[in-house]
């Protein structure tokens, strides 16, 4: 069996304008809209990419959080995962915990690749991944634009500072999803009545045996400082005037 | 006394210049004593660069072949392996630091602070979440090591005129041989560098074509800048991915950054708020750009770009 395992992340969606409690004690969270992380979305339709070209028998998504991450579960059981499982926590678990609670779903289910975001939109992170592959002492292509799989080994595409990199790596690996990897598809209706019926296993960090270890103690929130609004111009000579006078040009 | 290893990032023989910009975060550190720790093949020349980086105590250089193209798997266990006795390990947060730092802390099961952008205590950070909605300062548990990732555009260079000692260390690491490197497609540029250079021309979907978008380059040449480019402008394919500024491209600061055709959505301006003085130019006067600019004029960038180079 060619497995792939996904990582999904709930997170307040993209299109939500985050707010600072007053208090800083956190992110206002009440009646805010939840979604995959987008970046996972693109890790999932790679995986499914890959399935649906022969090169892997069976998508797996997987998920720490809270109950509710079944929601997101289940929208990628409808994308076209095959089964999912959800380690349930109300801890706001930290990326050493995450990478360790997939490295001991790794052990279970021995896939040739896994597949996450770059980084979760919530936190900016950037880590589980990596972490992931060192503790399983595996290779990574991070920032991944383009994998193409080639029996035992891949070759990955990287967006990196300097423009694309392409690197080969042994399976299994790790790789993480960058913005141009692909264009997620669509869940349509049917396929949110048959993902009710695929398999969701809820489990938890004591059964997976991970220690939901504190880290970073998070102290507080606080809002950026905001911009100014500055001035208008009201065309192309006085704006060159304006940045001339500073010593901009 | 905190000892802080640094991670040195250079290609091309080159050192990078975030390296002297996470020399000036560690500095920011009480008691601080810093070491720069070069992975090359044949690095003496930039051994030799980061030992004149102002504030440096040591720099410690492995010459490997296989420290050359820099592949994470490959650096990771050898920082692993040099971090002993250092409190923190720093890298920038470039995509060579992002891909290769969290690596590190696992292999060192330290955890790691993403984005530092200021430094409170040895132990205490602030770093931006929410592309840039969010400020949270965290402080790390216990006693172990910390690894982190700097923000480069929270901090200046630290100066020239430093004279550490450089010292040549053998490591016996085992290396993997499961990573391969093939390529890289470099636009080889004589311009500025995007995530250094003093001034910055970004250009949107608004453009319309690749063909258009020389219109950018063109101003960009005028007045030395570097050019930058949308997400959406990217996915477009007006511009490569490496000028992609943002939550997911560079984060850049520049003191003049001059957006045209850009909207201005939120995970843009995450990219650009430490930027001196913002230029927007759009044909929407409502477009979100113009609540965070400085100057903003609204009209058809294809005849305002010109008019712009004819007052120049």
């Amino acid at each position: 069996m060619r497995r792939v395992l996904v990582g999904i992340k709930r997170v307040i969606d993209y299109n939500v304008r985050v707010r600072v409690r007053p208090d800083g004690s956190g992110i206002v969270t009440d009646g805010v809209k939840m979604s995959i992380n987008p970046f996972d979305e693109i890790a999932l339709e790679e995986a499914l990419r890959i399935r649906e070209r022969g090169e892997a028998d069976e998508v797996v998504a997987i998920s720490l959080g809270p109950d509710d991450t079944q929601q997101q579960l289940r929208t990628a059981l409808a994308m076209g995962a095959d089964r999912a499982i959800l380690v349930r926590t109300d801890l706001a678990v930290e990326p050493p915990v995450v990478a360790r609670v997939m490295q001991k779903l790794v052990e279970r289910e021995s896939p040739i690749i896994v597949i996450l975001g770059k980084q979760a939109i919530d936190d900016d992170c950037n880590q589980v991944g990596q972490m992931l592959a060192a503790l399983w002492d595996r290779p990574q292509a991070t920032c991944a634009s383009k994998i193409e799989i080639k029996g035992q080994t891949a070759r990955v595409t990287r967006e990196v500072d300097a423009g694309l990199e392409t690197i080969e790596v042994d399976l299994p690996a790790v790789f993480t999803a960058d913005l141009r990897l692909n264009e997620p598809r669509y869940v349509k209706l049917p396929d949110i009545m048959k993902a009710k019926k695929k398999p969701l296993d809820v489990t938890d960090l004591a059964a997976i045996g991970v220690a939901p270890t504190e880290r970073l103690k998070v102290l507080r929130y606080e809002s950026p400082p905001q911009r100014q609004k500055g001035v208008m111009v009201k065309d192309a000579a006085e704006l060159v005037a304006a940045l001339r006078q500073k010593g901009l040009v | 006394m905190n000892r802080i290893l640094i991670v040195a990032e250079h290609a091309g023989g080159k050192l990078n210049a975030a390296v002297a910009k996470c020399v000036s975060c560690a500095a920011s550190m009480p008691d601080a004593e810093i070491t720069i720790a070069v992975l090359a093949a044949g690095g003496a020349a930039i051994a030799q660069a980061a030992a004149g980086i102002s504030g440096v105590a040591r720099v410690v250089l492995v010459d490997h072949p296989a420290n050359e193209p820099a592949l994470a798997a490959v650096l990771a266990p050898q920082v692993a392996r040099l971090a002993e006795g250092y409190s923190h390990v720093f890298g920038p947060s470039t995509t060579f630091g992002k891909d290769l730092m969290p690596r590190i802390a696992a292999l060192l099961d330290a955890a790691q602070v993403s984005d530092v952008m200021s430094v409170e205590s040895a132990r205490r950070f602030r770093r931006l979440v929410y592309a840039g909605n969010a400020i949270v300062t965290v402080e790390a548990v216990g006693d172990r090591q910390i690894v982190a990732t700097v923000r480069v555009a929270s901090y200046q260079a630290a100066a020239a005129g430093g004279s550490a000692k450089v010292e040549a260390v053998k490591l016996d690491v085992a290396l993997p041989a499961h990573t391969r490197f093939i390529s890289v497609t470099a636009a080889r540029s004589d311009r500025p560098d995007l995530q250094t250079a003093s001034r910055v021309v970004s250009g949107g979907r608004a453009l319309g074509s690749a063909e258009n978008f020389a219109l950018i380059q063109r101003l960009a040449d005028r007045i030395g800048a570097a050019i930058g480019a949308s997400r959406a402008a990217v996915d477009a394919g007006y511009a490569p991915n490496e000028l992609q500024v943002g939550q997911t491209g560079k984060i850049i600061s520049p003191e003049l950054y001059i957006a045209i055709g850009i909207s201005g959505a939120i995970q843009h301006l995450t990219g650009i708020k430490d930027a001196r003085t913002i230029v927007a130019i759009n044909k929407d006067a409502e477009a979100p750009i113009f609540e965070i600019a400085d100057y903003g004029l609204v009209g058809d960038l294809f005849s305002l770009i010109p008019e712009i180079e004819k007052n120049l």
